[in-house]
């Protein structure tokens, strides 16, 4: 193979990574909203009575891999992955990998990645960043969200792909295989399998704390944590949310522009105006997760000069959002594919 | 959000890369734009900084009034919670709790020590030795 990779810049990591690599095996047509939309990223998910970090454990991304297996699998493409429990057959694996030309995606740490500025570098192992060769010893590598292509010495690719912790990476290396040039009806049916995921996620899992559902439960957290938690913690917590929310283009704004753009390039293959009109909706509720972060930022950056009312404009802002995602999801679920 | 509202702020990110983000474009259909950084998520960061430098402190007192071992001074400095010490180190959680107790790390042998001194990417020397 003797195919130049060519660095896709993404605003999510993981659809970055099955972007350029699907693209590399010529799958011309993949952009970065489709790949979210066939892997059914968008999720959102409020764990109650437990903490991370110190604050809300709100979720806002499927299982790191999942945009990837979904669309790959629906697209026909096996994705080979291998984890490894020792760090010299790791690097072995790769090496031998970057030798035969093969680009390869790897989940790594963010904590020890030298490339990311320090503010960044929180104990994060669902990074995602592309291996496409080696020179002088150094990896090259392309990450999804930078703009341009970097390096990585030995040491510290061994670093970041044994970073410990919660979904540590254990070495993971995954690429495409045996990928053929896909049918626009092929396509059809990834798109219209991520929406039917999608839709079943975010409107019918049941417990009351996942998808629109689960916007709501954070809604009514909001408005009781102030009395709860003291002005100060309240207003920590919703940094954390934002945090988690916004963080490097994911999560709650970004996925909805995403998601919208996704329906918007789905309506090129199935003409529907169903499908433009949800993406609307989706438009409507990013600039309102937008929205909702300016709100808390007020509260947070004031940390003791908070109110209860401000606690409740977020709140009513969140079950905005949940209606109007609730409404897209139904037009989604009432189309005859 | 439109192309033109894409916010371009200062942040962490000068100087390494700046942000994709979709927004619309004049005709209103999807397109990309690149970001600097955006205020409200820079002050997120900045207050999870602020509150990560006051434990980082107050776990530092804590180890000079001789509450707490140097593992909980070094585990917050490392931005560590006992997930990920023992995912570095191999101990277990109830381990870890008794080493955080200074009369119980005093006793612990080097090689333990030395684990630790991996984890937190310091030596074992100044681990040993730091007094808060």
């Amino acid at each position: 193979m003797e195919k130049e990779f060519k660095h896709i810049q993404a605003a999510h990591c993981e659809n970055g990574a099955v972007t350029s690599l699907l693209r590399y095996h010529g799958l011309d047509f993949i952009t970065e909203p489709l790949a979210f939309g066939m892997g059914s990223g968008l999720f959102y998910l409020h764990i109650p009575k437990i903490t991370i970090n110190n604050g809300p454990a709100v979720f806002y991304r499927t299982m790191p891999g999942m945009i990837f297996s979904n669309s790959s699998k629906a697209l026909g493409v096996t994705v080979n992955r291998t984890k490894f429990s020792n760090e010299q057959k790791a690097k072995e694996f790769l090496d031998q990998k970057v030798k035969e030309g093969v680009p390869v995606g790897c989940q790594v740490g963010v904590f020890n990645l030298p490339y990311f500025p320090p503010e960044y570098r929180f104990h994060f192992n669902a990074h995602n960043l592309i291996v496409y060769g080696k020179e002088n010893g150094n990896y090259l590598i392309s990450d999804p969200v930078m703009e341009t292509v970097t390096t990585l010495s030995e040491e510290d690719m061994i670093k970041v792909r044994f970073a410990k912790g919660p979904l540590a990476p254990r070495g993971h290396v995954y690429f495409p295989e045996n990928v053929h040039p896909v049918s626009d009806e092929v396509i059809k049916n990834a798109i219209v399998k991520g929406i039917k995921r999608s839709t079943f996620i975010m409107l019918r899992l049941p417990g009351g704390i996942v998808g629109v559902a689960g916007i709501k439960y954070t809604a009514k957290q909001i408005r009781k944590w102030r009395d709860k938690l003291g002005p100060r913690k309240a207003g920590l917590y919703l940094g954390q949310i934002v945090r988690m929310q916004e963080e490097i283009g994911t999560g709650g704004g970004g996925f909805r522009f995403l998601y919208a753009a996704f329906l918007e390039q789905a309506n090129a293959y199935i003409k529907n105006d169903m499908l433009l009109s949800a993406s609307e909706d989706f438009t409507k509720a990013g600039d309102l997760w937008r929205e909702s972060a300016v709100q808390m930022g007020r509260i947070y950056k004031g940390r003791i000069n908070n109110e209860q009312k401000d606690f409740e404009v977020c709140a009513d802002l969140l079950m905005q959002i949940s209606d109007i995602e609730k409404q897209a999801f139904t037009k989604l679920s009432k189309i005859k594919f | 959000m439109k192309k033109e509202e894409i916010p371009q702020d200062k942040s962490a990110l000068e100087n390494m890369t700046r942000e994709l983000c979709y927004a619309k474009n004049a005709d209103g259909k999807y397109t990309t734009g690149l970001s600097t950084g955006w205020e409200v998520k820079k002050d997120a960061l900045d207050n999870a900084w602020d509150d990560i430098k006051e434990r980082i402190e107050d776990a530092r007192k804590a180890v000079k009034n001789g509450e707490k071992s140097p593992i909980h001074y070094f585990m917050e400095l490392r931005l560590m919670d006992m997930m990920i010490l023992k995912g570095y180190t191999g101990f277990w959680g109830f381990s870890i709790k008794r080493h955080l107790k200074p009369a119980v790390f005093a006793k612990l042998g080097d090689e333990k020590l030395k684990l630790y001194a991996k984890a937190f990417e310091v030596s074992l020397e100044e681990l040993k030795n730091f007094k808060g």
